[in-house]
């Protein structure tokens, strides 16, 4: 797999795009909702886990990788962590919040 | 042989269900199905990303399945067995797993890379891949050691091991600190630099893993707990940039897509929180506010009342509004606190609760408790609504909450200047629950302890309440 110059132009194009779309995409956000809204995206930044499967793989291939290996297993353990943990404790607050303005009436 | 095309649609269609989960996230109506799209977008990403290996030629489960039910198992534990208090630490903790995890991969990449002596000859290949392994290894770094420190921060301290002694966590940051940091950062990019220069050499790598940790520390060390909320959103921001830069290094569009959406959001969110306090990102981040800085000497003094008293002036009144603070979380004492209101309102006597945007160490963290002791969410006033309401009210209650309702901040001097706050000293009478007069996290002394109208209980959070609701029964 070899990187062409064009490639990595798409690729940049896709990083930029995705900026502005991240500055567009919350514009206004009640208090109650910003501890949820940092823990649900900050579980979505655990996407790096695609990366660390990625590698915790490819790692085996070859030889004298141990290190390699052993650093994306790691790697692999602490996405995964942020990701299950991530998504369960959001959910967890926003049922605490959600749970509330049902039974109050809302 | 499966098209790699598909694969592409796959982390496509997950990419939307991240872009509509935020979306989603920022409304509270819509906010669990976000949660839920999320979650969904993630489950989807790795799905398909092991059909992929599979198809490709596994080399090895044991690995993958190994951290793939470790990890899930740790952030099982973690996420069920947290309190409502701990929320805060935890979420600083996830976040700065999430920043190590993207460092460690592209360290892992650059290793094996050098291991294989697959390194790429001088050209776009070598530059780009190397510059994303240590963009992601700088921003990724600081992420993890500034989540750690943020974390004991937002603790307040940490266990030594087999002592069992609490130290109480330091801020410490003297202005030329800035240098240094200035300077660590200059490092850094020098050493993604040499490790262009010298790509097969990693010791590069290792010393750049080395300043950027450092980096990170010293960044969250000088900042005070209460603008921790501002740093971790920050942070979070940060994490999401180095899954980006990840994403260039194993050449992933969903990672480039997911982490810089989630850390252009990140960025904003920083800002509408500082917004609520006030205060530039800049001074947050590089003039320490409190802690270290001048603290008002206590010369006055005020005699505590006890909840007999207390109770006697709450007797008959028609309207009570609640100020919750940062002692009501720590204390615990919101279930005492739901049951006063029920004590209050079988009189006929209407309760509210004035949330201020940055009470407590999180933003939305008085909301949380509160819902979790039952209070109805409709009762839950925010500031600007609130504030026009105090003139008309007989008793307010103040529970653990200081900065946030001095009067100071109106005066334009001093740190808290400018600062919006509950007008809790236009109420009739002020009832305080509160360990001792010292001064909140600000440094300031709070007039609203000395005023005549106000009455100081002073003592634990919850256990005042406990006696409260006692004489309340009691008359």
């Amino acid at each position: 797999m070899s990187l062409t110059l064009g490639a990595l132009v798409g690729s940049i194009t896709v990083f930029v795009l995705a900026i502005f779309l991240g500055f567009e995409l919350i514009s206004k956000v009640p208090p109650t909702l910003h501890t949820p809204l940092m823990s649900g995206a900050n579980a979505i930044s655990g996407i790096t886990i695609v990366g660390a499967l990625i590698l915790s793989n490819s790692s085996f291939d070859g030889a004298n990788t141990e290190l390699a290996a052993l650093l994306a297993f790691v790697a692999l353990v602490m996405a995964t962590i942020n990701v299950v943990g991530g998504f369960m404790v959001t959910n967890k607050m926003l049922g605490m919040i959600a749970g509330r303005r049902r039974k109050g009436g809302e | 042989m499966v098209d790699s095309v598909v694969w592409d649609i796959g982390y496509l269609i997950s990419a939307s269900l991240f872009i509509m989960g935020i979306k989603k996230l920022s409304s509270p109506r819509t906010a669990p199905e976000g949660n839920s799209l999320g979650a969904l977008g993630m489950l989807l990403a790795v799905v398909v990303t092991l059909a992929k290996l599979q198809t490709e030629g596994v080399i090895g489960w044991e690995l993958i399945i190994g951290g793939l039910a470790l990890g899930s198992l740790i952030g099982y534990l973690m996420a069920t067995r947290v309190e409502m208090t701990g929320m805060p630490e935890l979420v600083a903790l996830f976040n700065g797993f999430g920043g190590g995890a993207s460092a460690l991969v592209g360290l892992s990449e650059a290793l094996k890379r050098i291991q294989e002596s697959n390194i790429p000859d001088p050209g776009v290949e070598l530059y780009a891949i190397w510059i994303a392994i240590g963009l992601s290894g700088i921003v990724g770094w600081i992420t993890l050691t500034g989540s750690l420190v943020a974390m004991y921060k937002l603790k307040g301290g940490f266990t030594i091991p087999f002592t069992g002694k609490w130290v109480r966590f330091p801020t410490w940051g003297p202005s030329w600190l800035n240098a240094v940091k200035v300077i660590l950062l200059m490092t850094s990019f020098s050493l993604i630099w040499m490790t262009i220069q010298e790509p097969s050499d990693h010791s590069w790598i290792y010393a750049l893993a080395l300043s950027s940790g450092l980096l990170g520390i010293l960044f969250v060390l000088p900042i005070g707990g209460a603008d921790m909320p501002v740093v971790v959103s920050l942070l979070n921001s940060l994490s999401g940039i180095a899954a980006a830069f990840t994403g260039f290094v194993i050449g992933n569009n969903v990672l480039i897509i997911a982490g810089s959406m989630v850390g252009a959001a990140g960025l904003i969110l920083t800002f509408i929180m500082c917004k609520a306090m006030n205060r530039e990102l800049f001074d947050v981040l590089f003039k320490a506010f409190g802690g270290s800085g001048e603290r008002d000497q206590l010369t006055r003094t005020k005699v505590g009342s006890d909840p007999e008293e207390v109770a006697m002036v709450l007797d008959g009144a028609q309207r009570v509004i609640v100020v919750p603070g940062y002692g009501m979380a720590v204390s615990q004492s919101q279930h005492a606190v739901k049951e006063f209101a029920d004590l209050m309102e079988s009189t006929g006597c209407e309760v509210l609760y004035a949330i201020h945007p940055v009470a407590g160490r999180m933003p939305g963290h008085m909301n949380v408790l509160l819902a979790e002791a039952n209070v109805p969410y409709e009762r839950l006033i925010e500031m600007d609504e609130i504030n026009s309401e105090f003139p008309d009210c007989d008793v307010a209650l103040v529970i653990g909450a200081n900065d946030t309702t001095n009067p100071a901040a109106r005066t334009g001097e001093g740190p808290l200047a400018g600062m919006p706050i509950l007008d809790v000293d236009k109420a009739n009478v002020v009832v305080i629950i509160k360990r001792s007069l010292s001064v909140g996290y600000a440094g300031v002394d709070n007039d609203l302890f000395y005023m005549d109208k106000t009455m100081m209980l002073f003592g634990d959070g919850k256990k005042m309440m406990n006696e409260l609701n006692g004489s309340i029964k009691d008359l």
